[in-house]
């Protein structure tokens, strides 16, 4: 028996003893922390940051402005695209990885890993490099005489999506590669012993079974992707500023801390709801087994 | 006769609302090689981790050469268990897993150097001392398993269905090796398994459990021959149950009319009364066809299967007899083919009586 | 694409596509068409994977200060980062704070793994969902209400807010990656300890620990790496003095493109590599101990 409750006074001591130190971290410096955010949606920016002990709701109603939820709509936009993309380019690349020999598998995932631990803002850095207006790609496009002027790639919203998707895809990939690995190929033979021709294997059993990956990708990918900051920062130039930005931005130069936190509140409420459709979502389609 | 080598006085388990183990009185007696039968999920393994300790009774006391083990923990228990999958260590060699035993013990190096060589040896592994669990066959390892308990001479091993993970052959070659073993080193074996046929060969004494309790002891003779209960006769190799009436009883045999209309001879342990409801059970050998049986029945069903052939005869609208006849020289014995009017019959102490 | 036959295919696992079985010329052109176009569109993801890091590297030696054309090969720009003291400050502030939250984040975090792994109690529910959650949170949302955290405290930031940051981060990641290790190690592996003998400290120490060990050294590699990773966070509770290098090159990068930033960022990529190449063997080395 694995899992068992406390059999002796000294065993609920010793569960109590390797607890407590992740309790009280995790209470004293996450969750206080979240509520004193919370708190401060509702009060008063300060003269030089911080804030004033006034209760208001003002800051969630100056959220409704055009500005801001142009900013919401773009961010969410961005996060949607990012995660149909992350979703196009890594099932097919999953889907390949797994139907290789075993000892390439291993060096494959090895290579989808090695970028991934890699420091973030050195990959984003390396990015910029490339989609610079006197960067790589630009003189290999040029090069190839395919055009006369640079193309503008940095600091546009298109840069903003190819940093997230390379920055996420693997979040993607990997648990789509997990549950295609899974995959019991008796499964596939059976749907074709069935008459199913190879399109039809595909949609009807094939990706609803391998939906759990799907869908645990989808929201690694959304979620990072909702709260980016640093992407839209460098690779954005501030041309396609999200709502990270936009919380940055309220603690530091705007010095409105009570708007930033009310900011952040919403967002992390969008990452929940999000999360949840998708969650019944997928689960219903599954269900009635039409995907796709 | 001293203490026995363990006895469990009502014993209860309870997971929460669920009783795994209730209210089981068992003796175990010294050098017995005894088994605990039955269908997963009987409690035979809970009884068993109760006896080494990893479970504590809610209800009821374990008893180890006669003292009592009430909160005892595993490692001060004079038991030792070869578990299900052998858990050897897998971080260390199969010295290393052999000695741990003695030297948690504190038994000195060089003892503990010739004890493991002997163990080794007794299990037939003398030269795969330095190797890992993971570069041994299953075979092997369970072997491994069996000497890392056994060299440290405990009161009783408690072995949890060892050789389910084996197959067919190798288990075979094991069930004769586990048994030269235990007359070799005189040890209480309380072995735990589903597979009846494992426990009949191997035991001297079986205890059937079902629903966490124990539905009859006896040597396999006895649980064979003399089932007490519907669910032992069923469990234990294949067998007919008809069902009707007591009609009249003599002495321990006694005529039961199957669903009314006929009659059976069987051999009684209990006092019957007549119109009582009663079962009877045959075993398929135990039936003959044709000698001029008593009953008359139809053949329903022929399969040939090598040394023996099975058939079903209908007896009645709602009763059919399974029979095995053994093949032997196909001169003398003829098969009977689907449709044929047959006599059935059976010596009356072969049937046995249950009123359940 | 209507296949001829009916009889299910019996090829091994490992080879070629899940669906292929015998059939018709002209189905057997598409599908070798499909893989083609399959191979080759992981074979792009790849390049567009490493295209960055490898440019960053070759550009890193670059004697021209544009990333546009090769001018030649030089070790100048290694040479100026070496003579970088604010960069080295950065490096140690990085190391100081890394291995702290390392040492405290893997302590506690396998702690915490062990209780929940090993037993059913109240509140492991809660306590599972407090774990779950610096994992998902977005890092500027965690970053800003750590600042307002410690400011309503009047805390001064340096290296003790940064390393409490890191560590309310770093448990969740190490406590899942040794939990995860457990669950492949077989409970009745102590069980057979403390049936040889062994009470429960032995049976750990001897038994369970061993076992858990890479599992250990992962997470705190992990937390090593994610910790050294970290710039949103650290920006927001760091103070002058505890700049970590992180911060400090995203100071540098914003100011303008320099091939110094080129050969620290390539130094970083080689050392994280190391790292990666070492988590991953530890991990081979375990799952080679489990039979």
């Amino acid at each position: 028996m694995s899992v068992r409750e406390p059999r002796t006074r000294r065993e609920r001591t010793s569960v109590s003893v390797l607890t407590g130190p992740t309790v009280i971290w995790l209470l004293l410096f996450f969750i206080v922390p979240l509520g004193v955010i919370f708190v401060y949606s509702f009060l008063q920016r300060g003269a030089f940051g911080g804030v004033e002990w006034v209760f208001q709701i003002d800051n969630y109603l100056r959220f409704a402005d055009a500005l801001y939820i142009n900013i919401f709509v773009r961010s969410l936009w961005i996060a949607v695209l990012t995660t149909l993309i992350c979703l196009l380019i890594g099932y097919p690349v999953a889907f390949w990885m797994s139907r290789r020999p075993a000892w390439m598998q291993g060096g494959l995932l090895l290579l989808i890993m090695v970028p991934f631990w890699t420091n973030f803002v050195v990959r984003m850095y390396a990015w910029r490099l490339l989609l610079f207006r006197q960067g790589i790609l630009n003189g290999f496009v040029m090069g190839l005489g395919l055009r006369e002027e640079p193309l503008a790639l940095l600091f546009t919203p298109t840069a903003v999506v190819i940093g997230l998707v390379f920055a996420w895809v693997v979040n993607m990939i990997l648990p789509c590669y997990a549950s295609l690995v899974g995959l019991n190929d008796a499964m596939l033979e059976a749907a074709q012993d069935l008459y199913a021709n190879r399109w039809q294997t595909f949609w009807k059993v094939v990706v609803p079974l391998t939906m759990p990956g799907i869908v645990s990708g989808s929201i690694l990918v959304f979620v990072p992707s909702l709260g980016a900051y640093v992407i839209p920062d460098m690779l954005g130039g501030g041309s396609a500023d999200m709502i990270g930005n936009l919380i940055h931005q309220q603690f530091t130069s705007g010095q409105n801390w009570p708007f930033g936190s009310a900011i952040s509140v919403l967002l992390m409420l969008t990452m929940l709801i999000g999360t949840l459709i998708y969650f019944r979502v997928a689960r219903q389609r599954t269900a009635q087994g039409i995907v796709g | 006769m001293g203490n026995p080598a363990v006895q469990l006085t009502q014993v209860t388990k309870a997971f929460g609302e669920v009783l795994a183990v209730s209210d089981i009185d068992l003796r175990i007696e010294d050098g017995e090689f005894f088994s605990l039968l039955g269908p997963s999920g009987c409690g035979k393994t809970t009884t068993l981790r109760i006896i080494a300790g990893f479970e504590m009774p809610t209800q009821g006391d374990v008893l180890i050469r006669g003292r009592s083990m009430g909160q005892t923990p595993p490692f001060k228990r004079p038991v030792n268990t070869v578990f299900q999958n052998y858990a050897l260590f897998p971080h260390m060699t199969i010295e290393q897993n052999v000695a741990f035993g003695l030297e948690m013990k504190k038994v000195d190096k060089a003892e503990t150097q010739r004890r493991v060589g002997e163990a080794l040896e007794m299990v037939r592994l003398p030269n795969m001392g330095k190797r890992r669990p993971h570069q041994l066959s299953g075979g092997q390892q369970q072997r491994v398993a069996l000497a890392r308990a056994l060299v440290n001479e405990p009161e009783v091993l408690l072995l949890d269905e060892p050789l389910g993970a084996l197959d067919l052959k190798l288990r075979k070659a094991m069930q004769l090796e586990l048994k030269r073993l235990q007359s070799q080193v005189g040890i209480t074996f309380v072995y735990v398994t589903h597979d009846q046929e494992e426990a009949l060969t191997m035991s001297d004494r079986i205890a059937v459990m079902n629903d966490g309790e124990v539905l009859q002891v006896g040597s396999p003779v006895e649980i064979y021959e003399h089932p007490t209960s519907g669910f032992v006769a069923d469990f234990i190799g294949e067998s007919n149950m008809l069902y009707g009436t007591v009609y009249a009883v003599e002495g321990t045999e006694a005529v039961i009319l199957v669903d009314g209309t006929v009659p059976v001879r069987a051999h009684t342990d209990y006092d019957l009364s007549h119109g009582q409801r009663a079962g009877v059970v045959v075993r398929p050998e135990k039936i003959t066809l044709g000698n001029g049986g008593a009953l008359l029945g139809r053949v329903e069903e022929v399969v040939y299967i090598g040394t023996d052939t099975r058939y079903s005869i209908r007896l009645t609208d709602s009763t059919t007899l399974i029979v095995r006849e053994q093949n032997g020289n196909s001169d003398q014995v003829r098969l009977y083919e689907a449709g044929e009017e047959v006599s059935v019959g059976w010596s009356p102490a072969q049937a046995i009586v249950l009123v359940d | 694409m209507a296949s001829s036959s009916t009889t299910p295919s019996t090829q091994p696992v490992t080879e070629g596509h899940p669906t292929s079985r015998v059939s018709s010329g002209f189905a057997s052109f598409w599908r070798q068409l499909g893989k083609f176009l399959l191979s080759g569109w992981a074979l792009i993801f790849f390049v567009f994977l490493y295209l960055p890091i490898v440019t960053l590297i070759v550009f890193s030696f670059n004697e021209s200060r544009f990333a546009t054309e090769w001018s030649g090969f030089t070790l100048q720009w290694y040479g100026e980062l070496f003579q970088n003291r604010l960069l080295g400050l950065a490096l140690r502030n990085s190391l100081i704070v890394a291995f702290s939250t390392t040492l405290i984040s893997t302590a506690i975090g396998t702690m915490v793994a062990v209780a929940l792994e090993r037993f059913d109690f109240k509140g492991k529910l809660p306590i599972d969902a407090l774990l779950f959650l610096p994992i998902i949170i977005p890092d500027i949302a965690m970053g800003i209400m750590l600042l307002s955290f410690f400011a309503l405290l009047n805390q001064s930031l340096g290296f003790v807010t940064i390393i409490i940051a890191h560590t309310a981060f770093n448990i969740s990641f190490v406590a899942v990656i040794v939990r995860a290790r457990m669950a492949d190690i077989d409970p009745t592996l102590e069980e057979a300890a403390n049936d040889l003998g062994a009470n429960e400290w032995q049976a750990f120490w001897r038994v369970g620990f061993p076992l858990l060990l890479p599992g250990i050294l992962a997470g705190a590699l992990t937390a090593f790496t994610l910790s050294l990773d970290d710039y949103v966070v650290t920006f927001f509770v760091s103070g002058p003095g505890s700049t970590t290098l992180p911060v400090r090159v995203y100071g540098m990068i914003r100011r303008g493109v320099t091939p110094e930033i080129n050969a620290l960022s390539s130094l970083l990529l080689v050392a994280s590599m190391i790292l990666v190449v070492l988590s991953l063997a530890l991990q081979r080395r375990s799952s080679r101990l489990n039979v």
